[in-house]
């Protein structure tokens, strides 16, 4: 009776983990199509400017114009192609920051975890000075520091967020190398470095999986508030921050320059985490 | 008995002693790595500071005044002497010394973390309690599904969704600044919403927290997600054990069995984890006050790295350390006054 309850209670929670999943694939597929295709779907020009179709309403209110489907900002940009380029620095800064971060941080948790003694202790301390920076700080520093840019952003991004990574595939390499079957792969004259690789790291990934799609999202907040504090990209190239950072100022003239870009931004972050998280439910032996 | 006391004293002070130990080395981390960064930054800082015009001699001339003429171990040395005896340097912007700066905004990041980690143990333990106490139903199954929302989206999204909400589709609160400038403020120090309550001033106490309301629950929002997560995680596994079944069984009610006998020791987990999740808030004080025109020390650290105010951003971004030092400190210290197992070993 117990145990019917519990295979119960699991194939609940994989159902729902499936859903989560392809409903955030999904949307993140989308996103990618419309970045891909923007320059091509696009309504209008992104930077084209026209002082007399400034703040025209989405297309269901009175006094919108045809084909400017969500409306337009104060001076007159249309925001949907706006929105549509915007995703291709989001998700170009979600991919390449992401994965970056995650090979830098995911190297020297997993060379802390496995080698200890002098490599961990290096490592560790460095971890813990950076767990002393406030990060958003940290990062708007680096940016004034670099200049603003893609390149800046992508850089700032894995210098600030390694830690992520290295904090926890650190804590998974140690428990792994504590096990009888690294021990073995040692006995059966596999190099030390051979281990790390072949043994461990496989046995690794599927974390280092999660929290990349988890960085993914944090990278494509980051360049927003990087954005919204005028230190990203440039000031005319559309990113969602920027037009969140537009719309703050004009909320109550013309609300949807910033709802807009925002829903858009929120279910893109949603997206990434929930996908994280339903991967790590798919991961999981126990649910499994 | 004396014997036990005894050892459990110095096992404390040697933890204390560690603990101290690797503090002092993050901070002179902390200390040197922004010290390096910030004196690679472009742009003159002090060509800005003069009118247009100014000659070669006479940024020569300030520069030397503000040390920025010597190479960078000379700078490094004269600031850590200085740091020694409480001289964190001059502001370039302001030319006010940065210690008085600084501790002249610290109340209200502080009153504003404190308010959002007040509203993150209330949201996340209220959504733990009822979570346990309606576990396996569909209660339960909402709870997690807005636990799942909370976590998944940073403070800053939540702030512009509170804005959108209660800023201007439903104005109940202020969305910018830290109390309303028309008020004449009675205030000695600059913990205003403390000092408000102490002088019964509850008119200002409510402005300050009309202003303040927002942007702590936005910080609060992600943090109370990992509370309820957390928490109710741990309520559920106390749940089974022996000595609540043993409670049931005396006939206690549910509720005062969770309240009573189960959140005693389910806490613990919940708290080492609040303690860290509690410096990643404050880290998100730096935006949120962007984002919410509220005058703390997030807002000032912005203005100055776009002013490139130096000895400023050195000075705050030093204190945000030492302030995140200072909470893994007295979480881990408290952690191991608390546990009965570390207490006895």
């Amino acid at each position: 009776m117990l145990e019917a309850n519990g295979l119960d209670g699991r194939s609940l929670i994989r159902r729902r983990a499936g859903l989560r999943l392809w409903l955030s694939a999904g949307w993140l597929g989308l996103l990618a199509i419309a970045a891909l295709l923007a320059p091509w779907i696009a309504p209008h020009d992104p930077l084209a400017q026209d002082l007399f179709l400034g703040r025209l309403p989405p297309f269901w209110m009175a006094g919108s114009e045809p084909g400017y489907w969500l409306g337009t900002d104060s001076l007159g940009r249309d925001v949907l192609s706006r929105i549509l380029h915007g995703a291709r620095i989001a998700l170009i800064v979600a991919l390449v920051a992401g994965s970056i971060t995650c090979v830098v941080g995911a190297t020297l948790g997993l060379l802390a975890g496995f080698l200890r003694g002098w490599v961990d202790v290096v490592i560790s301390r460095l971890i813990d000075i950076w767990m002393a920076f406030p990060p958003i700080l940290f990062s708007i520093l680096l940016i004034a520091v670099l200049g603003p840019g893609l390149t800046s952003i992508i850089i700032a991004i894995v210098v600030i967020d390694w830690t992520r990574f290295a904090r926890v595939v650190r804590a998974e390499a140690m428990a792994q190398g504590a096990m009888d079957y690294v021990a073995s792969a040692r006995v059966a004259g596999r190099g030390r470095l051979g281990t790390m690789m072949r043994e461990i790291l496989p046995n690794v990934l599927p974390t280092i999986v999660v929290l990349l799609t988890l960085e993914m999202g944090i990278a494509v907040i980051v360049e927003a508030i990087l954005s919204f504090v005028n230190l990203s990209i440039s000031t005319d190239d559309p990113t969602w921050g920027g037009m969140i950072s537009e719309g703050r100022t004009s909320i109550h003239q013309a609300w949807w320059v910033l709802v807009f870009p925002l829903v858009t931004l929120f279910l893109t972050v949603l997206a990434f985490s929930q996908l994280g998280e339903g991967l790590k439910d798919r991961f999981d032996p126990v649910l499994r | 008995m004396g014997q036990c006391r005894h050892g459990v004293g110095m096992a404390f002070l040697r933890l204390l002693a560690i603990r101290l130990l690797t503090t002092a080395i993050t901070l002179a981390g902390v200390a040197v790595i922004v010290f390096v960064v910030i004196r690679v930054v472009p742009g003159n800082p002090i060509a800005m500071m003069l009118p247009p015009g100014a000659t070669e001699a006479d940024i020569a001339r300030l520069s030397a005044l503000y040390g920025l003429d010597q190479p960078l171990v000379t700078q490094f040395g004269i600031w850590l002497g200085g740091v020694m005896q409480g001289d964190f340097g001059t502001s370039i912007t302001s030319r006010q010394p940065v210690l008085d700066l600084v501790l002249g905004r610290l109340p209200a990041t502080l009153e504003l973390s404190i308010m959002a980690l007040v509203m993150a143990v209330i949201l996340g333990g209220a959504a733990a309690l009822t979570g346990t106490r309606f576990r396996g139903g569909r209660r339960e199954g909402a709870i997690d599904v807005a636990n799942g929302m909370a976590l998944s989206v940073p403070d800053f999204l939540w702030g512009l969704v509170l804005i959108l909400l209660f800023g201007v589709l439903w104005p109940v609160f202020h969305i910018s600044g830290r109390v309303s400038p028309a008020l004449d403020l009675p205030f000695t120090t600059n913990f205003y919403l403390f000092e408000s309550l102490i002088r019964l001033r509850f008119d200002l106490w409510a402005d300050l927290v009309a202003h303040m309301f927002m942007p702590a629950l936005a910080l609060a929002i992600p943090l109370a997600a990992i509370i309820g997560q957390l928490l109710k995680q741990s309520l559920k596994e106390t749940m089974n054990l022996d000595y609540v079944t043993l409670a049931r069984t005396k006939g206690y009610g549910e509720t005062r069995v969770i309240l009573r006998e189960a959140l005693r020791n389910a806490i613990l987990p919940t708290l080492t984890l609040v303690g860290v999740q509690f410096t990643f808030l404050i880290g998100g004080t730096v935006i949120i006050e962007r984002l919410f025109s509220y005058e703390g020390l997030g807002n000032m650290a912005i203005d100055a790295v776009i002013n490139r105010d130096l000895p400023l951003i050195q000075g705050i971004v030093i204190l945000f350390a030492v302030i995140f030092t200072a909470v893994n400190l007295i979480v881990d210290l408290l952690y191991a006054v608390l546990n009965p197992r570390l207490r006895h070993a």
